[in-house]
C-alpha cells in the first residue's frame, strides 16, 4: 500500500509536467483547431530566456515574468507574420511550417545557447514536503501553478468580454465578425496565450529535468497525450489527463512484471489508445453536436 | 427621405471565378424597411454578404455617405449595420446571455448594455426564461429571435435580415414579422429583408426589389408590386 501510494504521488509529480504542457496545448487548440508541434520548443525557447536573464542578473521572480511578457509577445508575432498570411491554407501546410518551426526554434537555442545541459533553478527549493523521496517542494509548487494558471483561464474566459469574443472567434468565426469581434486579433491573442502558458511550463520543468534544446521533445509527447486523454476542447481536462498520463506510467513501471520501467512509456500510451477507442472526443472533451 | 442611407451602384460578386451578382443598383432610406425579393439562387443572400463584406465584389456601396467596400466585416459591423445571417449563426455553445453578450461587443457602454438586455426581453419574453441555458438547445424560433436580439444589442442602424421566416411555423412567423414591425416604428431600426416568402415580405416592407439571377429585374413601392398581378404570377407565384 505504501508503495502503491508513493507511486501515485510520484506519478503526480511527473504529471503535473505533462499537465503544464498539455495545457498550453489546448489553449492554442482551442484558438486554431490544429495541433502546434512546435509548442514544446516554443516553451524551451522561453526557458532559455529565463535562464539567460538570470544570467544577467535577473532574480527569479523578475526574470519569470519578464520571461512570460516576451513570450506573449514572439506567441502574437509568430501568428501575425506566419500564421495570418497562410490562414485559408490546407492543414497540411500549417503542420508543415508547424515543423519547420519545431526545428529552426530547436537548432537555433542550440547555436545560441549550446546544446550542454544546465541547471534551471526551482522558486521553491527541491526539500520533500511529505517524506523521503515522495513529493519535493518543486512538485508541489509545481501543481499549485498549474492550479493557479487554470484559475486564471477560468476567470478570462469565463468573465471577461474579451475571454468571451475569444469564444466566439474559436466557436464560429463568420458569426463574431459579424457582431464585430476582430477575429484576426482573436487568434494572435490566442497564440500569445499559448506562447506565455508555454513559457511557465518551460520554467516549472526545466528544474526536473534540466535546460537543453531537446528537454521537450518526448514531454511535449506525453503532453499531447494528456491534452487528447482529457479532450481537446477542454483545460480541465487537459490538465487532468496530464496528470493521468503520469501516474499510470508510473504505476504500470512498478506493478506490471516482466515489462519493467523500459515499457511504462509503451503501457501508458496504449491506454491512451484505449481511452481514445471508447471515447474518441476524450474523457472530457464535447462531441460537437449540430441542431438542424 | 435621405437616398444617402444605403446606395449601391453596379455591384458584381464572385465565389471565385463563378459571377453571381450583375451591376445590382439600389437604394435605400432611413427608417424604412426595403426587401429583396427572388427564388432559390437568385442572389439575395449573396447580397446581403456583399454588403458585409463577406463575399468579393467590384463595384460601389455607400453607407451613410462612406464608402464601405473595401472595409472589413467586424469595421461594417461596427458602423451599425447587424447582419442577421441564414442559419441565424447562433453560438450554439454559449448561452443566451452570451450570445446577446456577444451583439454588444464592440460596444464600451457596459451600463447601457444591460439595460439594453431588458429592452430585448420586452420583445421577446422566451428570452429572459432561457437566459442561463445553452443557445443550442433552443427550439428554431427562439433561435430565431436571439439572433434578433443579438443583432439590436449592437444598437444598429441598419439589420440586414437573411430570411427570418425559413424553417418556422406560420404562427411562429406571424408573430416574429410583427415584433419586426414594432422594432421598426419603436427603435427607428431600418431593415434590409431577404425573403423567398414575398406576400410577408411585402405586406412588411415598404419598398421592394426583386432579384432574378443575379440581377435586379423590378423595383419599386411594395404596396404597387403586391398589387400588380402580373408581378405576382411571373415572378412571386402566388
Amino acid at each position: 500500500m505504501d508503495l502503491f501510494i508513493h507511486q501515485v504521488l510520484a506519478g503526480l509529480a511527473t504529471g503535473a509536467i505533462y499537465a503544464c504542457m498539455a495545457l498550453a496545448v489546448v489553449m492554442i487548440y482551442q484558438a486554431i483547431d490544429h495541433f502546434n508541434f512546435a509548442q514544446g520548443e516554443m516553451a524551451m525557447f522561453s526557458t532559455f530566456i529565463a535562464w539567460q536573464l538570470m544570467q544577467w542578473g535577473f532574480p527569479y521572480w523578475a526574470a519569470f515574468f519578464v520571461t512570460i511578457g516576451i513570450s506573449f509577445a514572439a506567441g502574437v508575432l509568430i501568428e501575425r507574420a506566419i500564421f495570418r498570411p497562410i490562414h485559408d491554407a490546407p492543414i497540411l501546410s500549417h503542420v508543415v511550417i508547424f515543423i519547420a518551426l519545431f526545428v529552426i526554434i530547436n537548432s537555433f537555442a542550440g547555436f545560441i545557447w549550446e546544446f550542454t545541459i544546465k541547471a534551471f533553478p526551482s522558486p521553491f527549493g527541491t526539500k520533500p514536503v511529505l517524506g523521503e523521496g515522495l513529493l519535493s517542494a518543486h512538485d508541489a509548487g509545481m501543481m499549485a501553478v498549474v492550479g493557479i494558471v487554470l484559475l486564471l483561464l477560468y476567470g478570462f474566459f469565463r468573465y471577461t468580454r474579451i475571454g468571451l469574443a475569444m469564444r466566439a472567434a474559436a466557436a464560429n468565426p463568420d458569426s463574431a465578425k459579424l457582431v464585430g469581434v476582430r477575429v484576426g486579433w482573436m487568434l494572435a491573442l490566442g497564440w500569445g496565450m499559448a506562447a506565455a502558458i508555454g513559457a511557465v511550463a518551460g520554467m516549472m520543468i526545466a528544474p526536473v529535468v534540466f535546460l537543453e534544446p531537446n528537454m521537450m521533445l518526448s514531454i511535449l509527447l506525453y503532453g499531447f497525450a494528456g491534452a487528447v486523454v482529457g479532450g481537446l476542447t477542454s483545460p480541465v481536462g487537459a490538465v487532468l489527463g496530464g496528470f493521468s498520463v503520469g501516474v499510470v506510467e508510473n504505476l504500470a513501471g512498478t506493478f506490471i512484471p516482466y515489462f519493467g520501467s523500459e515499457m511504462k512509456l509503451s503501457i501508458a500510451l496504449a491506454l491512451i489508445v484505449a481511452v481514445l477507442m471508447v471515447r474518441p472526443s476524450g474523457i472530457f472533451g464535447r462531441k460537437v453536436v449540430t441542431r438542424v | 427621405m435621405s437616398a444617402q442611407f444605403l446606395s449601391v451602384r453596379n455591384l458584381n460578386a464572385f465565389y471565385g471565378q463563378t459571377q453571381v451578382l450583375f451591376g445590382l443598383d439600389f437604394d435605400m432610406a432611413e427608417g424604412g424597411i426595403t426587401t429583396l425579393l427572388g427564388a432559390n439562387g437568385a442572389g439575395k443572400t449573396s447580397t446581403l454578404r456583399a454588403l458585409s463584406r463577406m463575399l468579393h465584389t467590384v463595384g460601389d456601396i455607400r453607407f451613410e455617405g462612406e464608402e464601405i467596400s473595401r472595409k472589413a466585416t467586424e469595421d461594417v459591423a461596427r458602423l451599425g449595420i447587424a447582419h442577421v445571417p441564414e442559419g441565424r449563426g447562433t453560438f450554439v455553445r454559449l448561452t443566451v446571455e452570451e450570445n446577446l453578450q456577444l451583439g454588444a461587443i464592440s460596444r464600451p457602454d457596459k451600463r447601457a448594455i444591460a439595460n439594453d438586455v431588458d429592452r430585448i426581453f420586452n420583445y421577446f419574453p422566451k428570452l429572459r426564461e432561457r437566459y442561463y441555458q445553452q443557445a443550442g438547445t433552443l427550439s428554431g424560433g427562439e433561435q430565431q429571435m436571439l439572433a434578433i436580439g443579438r443583432a439590436l444589442m449592437l444598437r444598429p442602424k441598419l439589420m440586414l435580415l437573411d430570411e427570418p421566416s425559413f424553417g418556422l411555423a406560420p404562427l411562429i412567423v406571424q408573430e416574429l414579422f410583427g415584433i419586426l414591425r414594432t422594432l421598426n416604428r419603436q427603435e427607428k431600426v431600418s431593415m434590409f429583408l431577404v425573403e423567398q416568402n414575398a406576400s410577408l415580405a411585402l405586406d412588411l416592407a415598404d419598398h421592394a426589389y426583386l432579384l432574378e439571377t443575379g440581377r435586379v429585374v423590378m423595383s419599386g413601392p411594395a404596396k404597387d408590386i403586391r398589387e400588380d398581378e402580373g408581378i405576382r404570377r411571373s415572378y412571386l407565384g402566388y
